[in-house]
């Protein structure tokens, strides 16, 4: 019999239908504002933190509409959004530094949804409000600092091993080392040979000279070294600051995208983010005169520096110790009341101070605090360029020898405040700018949403009045397919974990709806033209969808493709419209096809008819 | 008999069809290389910021207080209602650029009061812009060489080249009408260009699907005819699609706000232009490059293994 479905089939359409609608069902339950609760490393969270937390609101008078705990976090919704300012205040008072409270919309989704893993979609900062930020990474400056290091580590292993050098230098991506004579060239090229990975050795025999060159590999290496390095730094400062589900992703070989959704402050997350100071520990160099060198006789490794509210200071170029090893830093004050930065090391820091100041007490020890600034220019290999500015913020004789635990002082108050969040944040392997910026007010991305629906809403009804004016009661088949095709679009924009919906994505579902319909039409079509080449209205139907399948098909895969590229290769906004597009593509050819078909059958398949609705 | 089959006479207008297109695409030209095209924020880089005030903003009041800041060559405009204003800043080199947007804003709620809200705060480095750019261009590039290739693979190659002429011919023409409207070019543009090309891509191809059924089933007509028989089969069906993206397109244009409207603009002329390019350009390209109904009989597929026998 002809134009039948198998039930198998009609129950697969069912199915996909049902998830999808299902998945999709999250959408309409909106969103919770919430204040989201997380511990810092000194703190955790538990049943207590929870009634310290009820307390609190309790003490201003507001009722949550519930407190849970989930993945190691509190979180507390509230009934109104005029609330949420007040609560967050009210809780970070009540619980301290050690927690982070952040502003957060959570979805309202109701449990037996949120256990099958169901979600709504999630909305672009377009759409929800919140800054976008785009930063840039000094590759140069990235790989100075690793090559920098690996000539410091070239030169104590030598001092070591007792081989007499003359000169060890950076020279590009090679370290170069001059030996005194033939005899320690020889031992320092045994030494050297096959010593450090991702190096090679170069041997000049004349100028007894040795080279040590980075290779590709190690230069790429590096490069993505220092790029995640950032990135997790970005994601500690972004903790900092407090803000729910940030996006923090790598873009290109030297770019990292911050999304905050939410935040409104972007003078401060740009200070946070965008501040690139660390601080430097080095030995005062007592041996040479400061005069001497302020009158330009600075002696070989040492470097003269200013020194905040004092004379300039000589340092050894030698570092002791940078800022990557600090784990944790904290203000606090000292007998006379000044402020102070405690600073904890790790492991290794905390060897490398207490080998360095070991045979040093009794001497000046300085610490230097290095900023650097973008200057918006570039070099003709498109790099940033950057200004370094470092700064002697104090300098104090080593009491006793020091391990991982020590403080420093000389900053202000705020300065000290400021210090030690960046240090407690991390040091950026590489200074970074920030190229580009995007901040969306909330008023403006609910005004987004509501034209974007708006624009759906009327550009569906539209279609749906043309299509049953044009095809009758084909035409209700039609949009019977068309309302399932946005359903599917929004359930699987919802199953999708790396989808967001954006503006120009709820543009591209318009387009859909528009264009969703085109697989119908030529389906219809062939079906009218068959009845005209007067086929039995069965006849018609089938043939109808069997000859439309390949132009379908077709029609379809070529701008999936464009849909494709513009995923792989667009960013922002573009992606934001590929995907749109290509779920849209699919689900609208499922629709159109299976879905159309299962309705057709079963409404006019396998009875005798003499005419059709079309 | 097969003559009164061919139906509507498209193809007798194609030598003027073809004037039109080729005079259109050279205005284009011509209107991209002299007027260029009015690239946004996304592409020059600058800082843009979108500010809305409690009444209608006086828009002199806020160019001088600007301007006694030292913000003189801000461009200011009202953007969508009398309450928002636009306020745009090329990119300079004086002052940190990612905070010129907060600077202003500051200004500004000085200026009138506290209720100034900021409503979107973009800024974009120089170099990031050239990158949009390139990668803009890229993509296209690449989208319209994958459906070529696809089409050819499909198809058949001078079909392919029609295709991708109308493709082309559509994108020209929709690049010379910002250009010469001088619109805002921003990346929502050019994700609207890409949906262009996907749009006539389409059409082009159910066209190009139906020139080539009509050749296999009607041996007797000359490449003229079927194609004018194709084209008469599939304009209900391409009106239609056309008519619904269009409503739907029209919706947005008129309901989708300010953001969105470079976007619907540049779909609803590339929608319109892509029914059209579907209908002429395709076909005549490939009719003038000879395409035959040798070419588009289905290749004899040998099966493998056929002329063996079957395994026990």
């Amino acid at each position: 019999m002809l134009n039948k479905y198998p039930l198998w089939k009609n129950l697969l359409v069912t199915f996909v239908v049902l998830v999808a609608a299902l998945y999709a069902l999250p959408n309409i339950y909106g969103e919770d504002p919430a204040v989201q609760i997380s511990a810092d490393r000194n703190a955790t969270i538990d049943a207590s933190t929870m009634d310290r937390v009820r307390n609190a609101l309790d003490s201003v008078d507001i009722e949550p509409k519930s407190v849970s705990l989930e993945n190691e976090q509190l979180l507390v919704r509230l009934n109104s959004d005029n609330e949420q300012l007040k609560a967050r205040e009210t809780i970070l008072d009540s619980l301290g530094d050690n927690y982070i409270v952040a502003l957060n919309l959570a979805p309202a989704t109701p449990e037996w949804l949120k256990s099958l893993g169901a979600q709504p979609m999630k909305l672009g900062l377009d759409l929800r409000g919140g800054v976008h930020f785009l930063m840039e990474i000094d590759m140069g400056e990235a790989m100075s600092k690793i090559i920098d290091g690996m000539k410091d580590t070239v030169r104590a292993e030598l001092r070591e091993e007792r081989i007499r050098y003359s000169a060890v230098r950076v020279d590009g991506t090679a370290v170069e080392i001059e030996l005194r004579n033939d005899e320690a060239f020889q031992e320092a090229a045994q030494y050297l040979d096959n010593r450090y990975q991702g190096y090679v050795l170069a041997e000049n025999e004349e100028t007894r000279t040795l080279r040590l060159e980075m290779t590709e590999q190690k230069i790429a290496e590096t490069r993505d070294y220092a790029v995640d390095q950032n990135i997790t730094i970005m994601r500690n400062r972004v903790n900092e600051l407090g803000v729910a589900e940030p996006v923090i992703q790598r873009q290109g070989s030297n770019r990292i995208v911050v999304e905050l959704p939410g935040v409104q402050d972007t003078a401060r997350a740009k200070e946070i983010l965008g501040a690139t100071a660390t601080l430097e520990f080095r030995m005062v160099d007592s041996e040479n005169d400061v005069r001497d060198a302020m009158n330009g006789r600075v002696p070989f490794g040492s470097e003269l520096l200013p020194m905040r509210d004092g004379p300039q200071q000589l340092l050894k170029e030698d570092v002791i110790l940078t800022g990557d090893h600090i784990v944790n830093a904290g203000v606090g004050y000292d007998e006379y009341n000044r402020p102070q930065v405690n600073i904890t090391l790790d492991g290794v820091g905390g060897n490398k101070m207490s080998l360095a100041t070991k045979d040093n007490v009794g001497k000046p020890m300085a610490t230097v605090f290095i900023e650097y600034e973008a200057t918006d220019e570039r070099d003709e290999e498109g790099n940033l360029q950057f200004t370094k500015s470092a700064e002697v913020i104090n300098v104090a004789t080593i009491q006793s020898r020091l391990g991982s635990n020590f403080r420093i002082t000389g900053v202000g108050a705020q300065e000290a405040q400021n210090l030690a969040l960046l240090l407690r944040a991390g040091a950026l392997i590489a200074p970074i700018q920030i190229v580009e910026e995007r901040t969306v007010g909330p008023s403006l991305g609910q005004q987004n949403i509501d034209s974007g629906t708006q624009a759906i809403f009327w550009g569906f009804v539209l279609v749906l009045a043309f299509m049953v004016v044009y095809y009758k009661k084909f035409g209700l088949v039609a949009n019977a397919a068309l309302a399932t095709n946005l359903i599917l679009i929004i359930g699987v924009m919802s199953m999708i974990p790396g989808a967001t919906l954006t503006l120009p994505g709820m543009a591209g579902i318009v387009l859909t709806v528009g264009m969703a319909v085109d697989a119908n039409v030529l389906i219809f079509e062939r079906i009218r033209e068959e009845i005209k080449a007067k086929r039995s209205p069965q006849q018609a139907i089938h043939h109808g969808y069997d000859s439309a399948l390949s132009t379908i098909a077709d029609a379809n895969v070529t701008t999936l493709i464009a849909a494709l590229i513009l995923f792989a290769i667009g960013n922002g906004p573009i992606k934001g419209f590929a995907i749109t597009l290509a779920i849209g593509i699919i689900t609208s050819m499922f629709t159109a096809i299976v879905g159309t078909r299962a309705i057709v059958n079963s409404v006019w398949g396998g009875k005798r008819l003499s005419k059709l609705s079309i | 008999m097969m003559n009164s089959e061919e139906r509507l006479p498209f193809m007798r207008f194609r030598g003027i069809a073809g004037i039109i297109s080729a005079l259109l695409v050279i205005a284009s030209i011509v209107s991209l290389s002299v007027n260029k095209l009015n690239f946004g924020l996304d592409f020059t880089g600058g800082t843009l910021l979108e500010v809305g005030f409690q009444e209608p903003a006086d828009l002199n009041r806020v160019r001088s207080s600007l301007e006694s800041e030292g913000f003189g060559d801000a461009v200011v405009q009202n953007y969508g209602t009398q309450e928002d204003i636009l306020i745009r800043l090329e990119p300079r080199t004086d002052v940190k650029a990612e905070e010129l947007g907060s600077n202003i804003l500051e200004t500004l709620r000085a200026e009138f009061d506290k209720t100034v809200e900021m409503r979107r705060i973009e800024f974009v480095g120089p170099n990031v812009g050239d990158e949009f750019i390139e990668q803009g261009g890229l993509a296209m590039l690449t989208a319209l060489i994958c459906i070529l290739l696809y089409i050819a693979m499909r198809f058949e190659w001078r079909l392919a080249v029609g295709a991708v002429a109308a493709l082309a011919h559509d994108v020209t023409l929709t690049l010379g009408l910002f250009s010469f409207l001088q619109l805002e070019f921003d990346l929502t543009v050019l994700a609207a260009l890409l949906a262009v090309i996907g749009y006539s891509i389409n059409d082009t191809v159910v066209v190009c699907d139906r020139i080539r059924e009509t050749f296999r089933k009607y041996a007797k007509l000359t490449p003229l005819q079927t194609v004018n028989r194709a084209l008469t089969d599939t304009l209900s069906r391409t009106l239609v699609t056309s008519i619904t993206t269009i409503l739907v397109l029209l919706t947005l244009f008129f309901l989708g706000g300010p953001l969105i409207h470079g976007f619907a603009t540049a779909l609803l002329f590339g929608v319109v232009i892509g029914t059209y390019s579907s209908i002429y350009i395709a076909s005549t390209v490939a009719l003038a490059f000879g395409v035959s109904r040798e070419d588009l009989m289905p290749p004899e597929v040998e099966k493998e293994g056929a002329d063996q026998d079957p395994l026990q």
